[in-house]
């Protein structure tokens, strides 16, 4: 019997043991969830561009051509798009954690059925805004 | 425990546990993302259309000149970095159990997300204003 699960008296106290993840099966619900936790901290550097942005604009048109240099290259477009995409993944699943805490939607259909609607929100707003925008910005 | 207790098994044990506080921080952690749907939304709104426009530093001008824009962006911009203050310390409380490293990481994190949230501030006064 392994020290964790006794007490100083020597009586085996049963509690619960936290998941291994190495044994965990991945579910919906519980994938979704350290993804919002993942777009969470991957927005702050979103934040950190936002501000850059904002203060070389602040700073002047010579200034701002910085930030626009690197958000219109390669490695800019990319993280555009991740970004976008991380934002609306943790806006929506923040509306699903909004409900939750007034007491909506707590049982396990509508855990995952939720789950599923954010998840093609997510992923249906992050495809259009794209989609429009390339197309508008091809057509001239 | 055969004295007379006056005070509630409530009041016993309120504080005691290891964290102490923690109301204020799930609450401003609601307050700024029940804020940030609707502005969040606007944002991306915005940016969009700038985009579309070419975003060049006229274009942005433009669209901060008049008071609207520019609180709606300062709102934001502060609930943004309250809210990302409040959502990192957790992360880190929850992953860094290296005292000293924690606490590094806990004031970086305040103060980064203060003097950012105040540049961010700042800048939207500043293009509002001067252009
Ligand atoms: C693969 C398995 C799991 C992962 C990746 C995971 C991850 C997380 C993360 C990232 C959070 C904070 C974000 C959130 O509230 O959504 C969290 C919160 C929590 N988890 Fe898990 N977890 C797992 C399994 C479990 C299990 C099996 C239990 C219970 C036995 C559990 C109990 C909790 C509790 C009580 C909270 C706090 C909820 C709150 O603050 O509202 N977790 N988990
Ligand atoms: C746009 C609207 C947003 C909404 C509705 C929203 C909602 C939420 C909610 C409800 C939580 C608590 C989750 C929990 O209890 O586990 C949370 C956590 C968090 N948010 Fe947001 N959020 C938004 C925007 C942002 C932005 C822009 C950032 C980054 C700059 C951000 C960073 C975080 C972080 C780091 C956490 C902690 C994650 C965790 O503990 O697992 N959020 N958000």
């Amino acid at each position: 019997m392994d020290k964790a699960s006794t007490s100083k008296s020597g009586v085996h106290a049963r509690r619960p043991l936290s998941p291994h993840l190495q044994v965990y099966r991945p579910q919906l619900t519980s994938v979704l969830s350290i993804v919002h936790r993942m777009t969470g901290v991957f927005l702050a550097s979103a934040a950190a561009m936002l501000c850059c942005w904002l203060l070389t604009a602040a700073a002047g048109p010579d200034y701002y051509a910085w930030s626009m240099w690197f958000l219109t290259s390669w490695v800019g477009y990319a993280l555009l798009v991740i970004w976008s995409f991380c934002l609306f993944y943790h806006l929506c699943n923040g509306i699903r954690h909004l409900f939750w805490d007034i007491g909506i939607g707590f049982s396990l259909r509508a855990t995952y059925a939720s789950g599923a609607l954010m998840l093609g929100a997510a992923l249906g707003l992050t495809g259009v805004s794209w989609a429009v925008g390339l197309a508008v910005y091809f057509s001239g | 425990m055969r004295e007379t207790q006056i005070q509630t098994p409530l009041a016993r044990v309120r504080g005691l546990g290891s964290a102490k506080q923690g109301t204020e921080h799930w609450w401003m952690q609601r307050l700024t993302a029940i804020l940030m749907v609707p502005l969040g939304l606007w944002v991306v709104a915005e940016l969009w259309l700038l985009a579309m426009r070419g975003a060049d530093h006229a274009a942005l001008v433009d669209w901060l000149q008049g008071p609207v824009a520019a609180t709606l962006l300062i709102l934001f911009s502060g609930a943004m970095f309250f809210h990302l203050k409040l959502g990192l310390q957790v992360v880190i409380e929850d992953y860094v159990h290296h005292k000293p490293k924690k606490w590094a990481l806990l004031i970086g994190l305040s103060l980064g997300c203060l003097i950012a949230g105040v540049a961010c501030v700042y800048s939207v006064i500043a293009i509002a204003l001067k252009g």
